[in-house]
């Protein structure tokens, strides 16, 4: 069980209109390990990880090709509903998205629409996912005021938590912490130390400290390639491409 | 010249004209009071407003505007109700749902449909809705509240529609893909999340659509009827205020109370107007916090 592979990418290429953003990815991502993509700016780290969840499909003139397999289906199959997919695969953005309602509808929106609604389950779920990011201490008071009333740290973690309230299998992160400072972006590493036990994690990040720190295995982009995928404690020691250990020792990006 | 004593020109200058349009609404206002707070000389507010009977050119005269007034309420309310559900739902297709090429035929197009001359759409009222109604409903006039509400209400949606249709796109990206993420589909994510984060700019386009329907003079004028009476039915005519003022003014020498009482009836209107317009206001100001995570 330790090493399934829970998604793999098949030669995906992906086009904005004309622009070709992504060249012949083929990566598998291991179920209950934390996998970080590192790159510069622009190199198709972000547009990866929101391939995997259709998020891309919301871009207008964007083109995929390749198959993205999750356990074994191809997601980009037109039988699929991406809605289902989302469902088992959540996302934490960049910066912190709570939505203008209270704590408790920010946690239950996601479990509402997917047909949750005795209010006693809801509420269980609302303490379940809180404590599993960490918040419910904070907030458990609170439940019924703004999100937007929280520091960012905290909506940050409310956004983990309502990821977390959908039960999905993976959790997709896009530089999670880069709007953070370094007390919350240390709470949510921590966090992420926790959840692995349980989900799988896939971050990207343009920390690689953070890198080193919170992930099993780290993919290296660059210019729309995969340029390196090894354990992370191999690319951040003795990387096989030069262009990788140009990029982690700061030489370039 | 310095460089400084250039700015300081500038900038007075920029003041003085901002000032012009300040000071005209001012005299304006101030003329409008001139003229029409004599007739509370002759009737009280209280008759003047809630009194039934507007006979202005009788002896002796009777100046109760309370008709006028049921009948710029009526219009308007009609309006809106057929106005609101227009305008909002194609703002909320043309920013959320429209492929771009249909959003781009459709946005201007409404656009459009705000520049065309009040008199226009009156002279459609008459000629052709009128005797529409007339003949299918078998009635004594054409000219009439439904008919009224309508044209007035083509007029309200492009206000509407645009504000709305601001509202709508300022709402974050991340919102919507926060929703989307969750599995929420496009109609969930519209419903839940994007209307009820533009609801204050919604509302401020409805009440903005409002003011205009109610200020709005030519179209009552040509298609509202003109009777100063209580209407008792959709279909009687009526005579909202801007329509009387605009059809009395001619008449009225001036001066006379019947003008002074055109000019009272005017600034019952401005203040309509102006209450529409804070409420407005304060809506959009008070849901103002709605923004994405602030740290």
């Amino acid at each position: 069980m330790e090493d399934k592979v829970i998604i793999r990418t098949k030669n995906v290429n992906f086009f904005y209109g004309g622009f070709k953003a992504l060249t012949d990815i083929s990566m598998d991502f291991q179920s209950r390990h934390v996998t970080a993509l590192i790159g510069p700016s622009g190199c198709g780290k972000s547009t990866l990880l929101r391939l995997l969840n259709r998020m891309n499909d919301l871009i207008d003139g964007t083109r995929v090709e390749g198959q993205v397999l999750f356990e074994g289906v191809d997601i980009y199959d037109p039988k699929v509903d991406p809605v289902d997919i989302r469902r088992r695969i959540g996302m934490v953005f960049q910066k912190p998205n709570p939505f203008p309602k209270s704590i408790f509808n920010n946690i239950t929106y996601g479990p509402k629409l997917a047909g949750m609604t005795r209010r006693s389950d809801l509420e269980e779920l609302t303490e379940w996912s809180l404590k599993q990011a960490v918040l419910w201490d904070e907030v458990k008071d609170i439940l019924g005021q703004s999100a937007m009333m929280l520091s960012g740290g905290q909506q940050q973690r409310l956004c983990i938590a309502r990821a977390l309230a959908m039960k999905p299998d993976v959790l997709l992160m896009d530089e999670p912490t880069s709007a953070l400072d370094p007390i919350s972006t240390a709470k949510i590493e921590e966090l992420i130390q926790d959840l692995k036990k349980q989900y799988t994690i896939i971050i990207v990040t343009h920390n690689m400290q953070q890198a080193a720190r919170v992930s099993d295995k780290t993919g290296f982009f660059y210019l729309g390639k995969l340029i390196e995928y090894d354990e992370t404690e191999t690319i951040f020691t003795r990387p096989h491409v030069r262009q990788t250990e140009d990029y982690i020792t700061g030489r370039f990006g | 010249m310095t460089r400084t004593f250039k700015e300081q020109i500038i900038k007075r200058v920029f003041f003085l004209f901002a000032c012009v349009s300040v000071l005209i609404l001012g005299l304006i206002v101030a003329f409008l009071f001139r003229e029409g707070l004599p007739i509370f000389g002759i009737v009280s507010v209280r008759e003047f407003l809630f009194g039934h009977e507007w006979y202005p050119t009788f002896d002796p005269p009777s100046f109760g505007i309370w008709p006028l007034i049921v009948g710029s309420f009526i219009v308007t309310f009609f309006a809106t109700l057929i106005a609101v559900p227009l305008g909002v739902l194609s703002a909320i297709y043309i920013s959320e749902i429209a492929p771009p090429a249909i959003k781009e035929i459709a946005k201007p197009v409404i656009e459009l449909l705000a520049g065309l001359p009040s008199v226009v759409l009156g002279f459609f009222g008459m000629v052709v809705l009128a005797p529409w109604l007339q003949d299918t409903f078998d009635l004594p006039t054409g000219l009439n509240i439904v008919n009224a509400s309508i044209m007035l209400a083509l007029m309200a949606i492009p206000t509407i529609s645009s504000i709305s249709e601001d509202a709508l796109y300022s709402v974050p990206r991340e919102f919507k893909e926060a929703s989307y993420a969750l599995g929420a589909t496009t109609s969930e994510t519209i419903l839940r999340v994007i209307v009820p984060s533009a609801l204050s700019g919604i509302s401020t386009a409805v009440i903005l659509g409002m003011a205009r329907a109610i200020g709005e003079t030519m179209v009552v004028l040509m298609v509202a009827g003109g009777a100063a009476a209580v209407p008792e039915s959709l279909f009687d005519s009526v005579r909202p205020m801007p329509a009387s003022i605009a059809a009395e003014m001619g008449e009225a020498p001036f001066r006379s109370d019947h003008y002074h009482a055109l000019f009272a009836t005017g600034i019952v209107l401005f203040f309509l107007t102006l209450a529409f317009n804070l409420v407005a206001d304060y809506i959009s100001h008070k849901f103002k916090e709605v923004g994405s995570g602030t740290l």
